[in-house]
């Protein structure tokens, strides 16, 4: 992306995953639409990293936890320079190596591969663990959905990371309130979320998941070893960017074809 | 079994500062010692199995090597998503070993019969499967698990098993060891179940029919040269595991015979059943209700030889 800012990025990232999706006839456009400002300001600010050696020690680490999501990552690393933007037509096709959910094989700049959920976050906690073991100064990101923090594994990982105070790992949690088949609220709600997070031993921080300036202010955050792990609870809006598409449970599994299509590019596009 | 592998990782530790022990807040009075010298390369992560085996895929694509460590099902079964997802399929150094192989905690119930784990371990690309028959086996095994790279599933007994050695003999991941040779019939057993094959051999031996006795201590990769050789050797091949019969050693051999056209050895399968145990007791006691104790097994290969007219 070079160059380009973040609110450009977001909305290419939004563009190739409405593409992608339409291609492929496949699923989750709104999940990716809900986290698409946040994944432009990591990829395009935020997160230290190398394009010509994805595997550098010291890059920030970025794992996807919610891996059904994955067209919106493979878009980031495309416009960021990992692979050629061409792969993404590639997205869900026979004989492709980009999936629908998210890996790493063959895929460079794929941090780990997911895609049933609740995986992400203890991963990211023994990358974070490894990381502190040595004394470096690198972050470990792990994005979840809401509907994911219904997995028991999350919470033990939850619970490991406040106990041994890992500063250095930072969870960002895309909150849009719509899970696969009902809103959070009448599936299994959630709330009261932020007491839950504080009251596990984290340092809870709430925003709007859709506001580049709040994203970039508070995203980049530096290591103090011996404090909290931190949790980001990003408020956001569930297909934000396609009118038709916000705020509706129908297109988390619904894929853009025909004139449903023509008429979200058109609206990215203005 | 569980001694000679924590004596062996300390060992390993001692040198190698990338080697860490997860347990899931087991092994009481076995890795005191090992937590005591190695502060940094042990971890109790509680009573968590999902978020110990996520957690050793994470220290791992770090570039430690991760031993998990817990009893029973714990750390297969209950974590065994994250055995596919994060650990073979990003093909991880993460060494899985689970203490109490069969029936060694048999009176704690069915909770604590490990016995469908080399079936479903064994399934999972990438992992390999390995089951020693005693300590000895233990101690080398612990090694070569270490020494090569990648997911593995270590399954072991518990304490106080026989020594079946009285060399070392050469171990070698997914090659059997020939512990005695000749006559017309195979035996050919996985894990601590050995002690009783060596002494049915015995048995039978002292009736006068000699038998081979190999130790297929890896499942996978499966030793198929020893296999293909014993189709051409003897009569009659013999499988004994502490586990079901469907699935383990006696399954990959019927598979390989399945695909041999002309004459073939028989095969007799020991094992269990589909059945959960309906009582508890220790490990003989079950074994001898699931027909796995020695004069049990030299009968059932007795039977097998004379219905097949061997």
């Amino acid at each position: 992306m070079i160059g380009q800012d973040t609110i450009t990025l977001a909305k290419k990232i939004r563009m190739h995953a409405l593409k992608m999706t339409n291609r492929g006839k496949s699923s989750h456009i709104g999940s990716v639409l809900s986290m698409a400002d946040i994944i432009a300001v990591l990829y395009g600010e935020v997160l230290k990293k190398n394009s010509k050696n994805p595997l550098w020690p010291d890059r920030d680490r970025f794992i996807l936890s919610k891996g059904h999501a994955g067209a919106g990552i493979y878009a980031a690393l495309a416009e960021t320079g990992f692979f050629p933007i061409g792969w993404l037509a590639q997205h869900y096709a026979c004989g492709s190596k980009l999936s629908g959910h998210i890996s790493h094989k063959g895929i460079p700049g794929v941090e780990f591969s997911t895609g049933s959920l609740g995986h992400g976050l203890p991963v990211g906690t023994g990358m974070a663990y490894a990381a502190r073991m040595e004394g470096k100064k690198h972050r470990v990101f792990v994005l979840l959905s809401d509907g994911e923090c219904d997995e028991g594994s999350n919470w033990e990982a939850v619970l490991f990371a406040a106990h041994h105070k890992l500063s250095n790992l930072i969870v960002i949690i895309d909150y849009n309130k719509i899970q696969s088949l009902d809103t959070v609220a009448n599936t299994i709600n959630l709330e009261p979320f932020n007491s839950k997070w504080t009251a596990f031993g984290w340092n809870v921080i709430e925003m709007d998941g859709h506001d580049h300036d709040q994203l970039k202010d508070k995203l980049n955050v530096s290591v103090h070893y011996g404090e909290k792990p931190i949790c980001f609870i990003a408020h956001t809006i569930k297909g934000k960017g396609v009118t038709f598409m916000e705020n509706s449970v129908l297109w988390h599994y619904r894929s853009p074809q025909g004139e449903e299509f023509v008429a979200a590019m058109s609206e990215l596009e203005s | 079994m569980r001694d000679a592998f924590i004596s062996v990782l300390a060992e390993i530790a001692r040198i190698d500062k990338n080697v860490m022990l997860l347990t899931g807040d087991l092994g009481f009075g076995v890795l005191t010692e090992f937590a005591y010298e190695f502060p940094k390369q042990y971890l109790n992560v509680g009573v968590a199995e999902q978020n110990m085996t996520g957690i050793a895929a994470g220290l791992a694509l770090e570039g430690k090597t991760v031993f998990t460590y817990s009893i029973g099902n714990f750390n297969t079964m209950r974590c065994l998503e994250q055995i596919r997802n994060d650990v073979c399929y990003h093909d991880l150094n993460v060494k899985i070993v689970s203490i109490g192989g069969g029936f060694c905690y048999g009176a704690l119930g069915i909770s604590h019969h490990a016995t469908e784990d080399l079936a479903i371990m064994s399934s999972l690309p990438n992992l390999k499967v390995v089951a020693p028959a005693d300590k000895m086996e233990t101690k080398l095994a612990t090694f070569e698990v270490y020494n090569n790279t990648g997911p593995f599933y270590l399954r072991l007994g518990r304490g106080g098993e026989s020594e079946l050695y009285s060399n070392p003999p050469k171990f070698i991941i997914g090659k059997s060891i020939p512990v005695f040779i000749g006559g017309d019939i195979a035996i050919l057993s996985i894990g601590g179940i050995l002690e009783n094959v060596m002494k049915a051999r015995l048995i039978l031996f002292n009736e006068g029919i000699k038998t081979s006795v190999y130790s297929f201590h890896t499942l996978r990769p499966f030793d198929y040269d020893q296999i293909q050789k014993l189709i051409n050797q003897v009569k009659l091949i013999v499988t004994v595991e502490e586990h079901l019969a469907k699935g383990g050693l006696g399954s990959r051999v019927s598979e390989i015979l399945a695909g041999k056209y002309g004459d073939r050895p028989a095969l007799l399968r020991i094992g269990l059943g589909d059945n959960f145990m309906s009582e508890v007791g220790d490990q003989n006691y079950l074994r001898e209700q699931t027909g796995l104790a020695p004069y049990q097994i030299a009968n059932s290969v007795k039977y097998e030889i004379k219905r097949n007219k061997i």
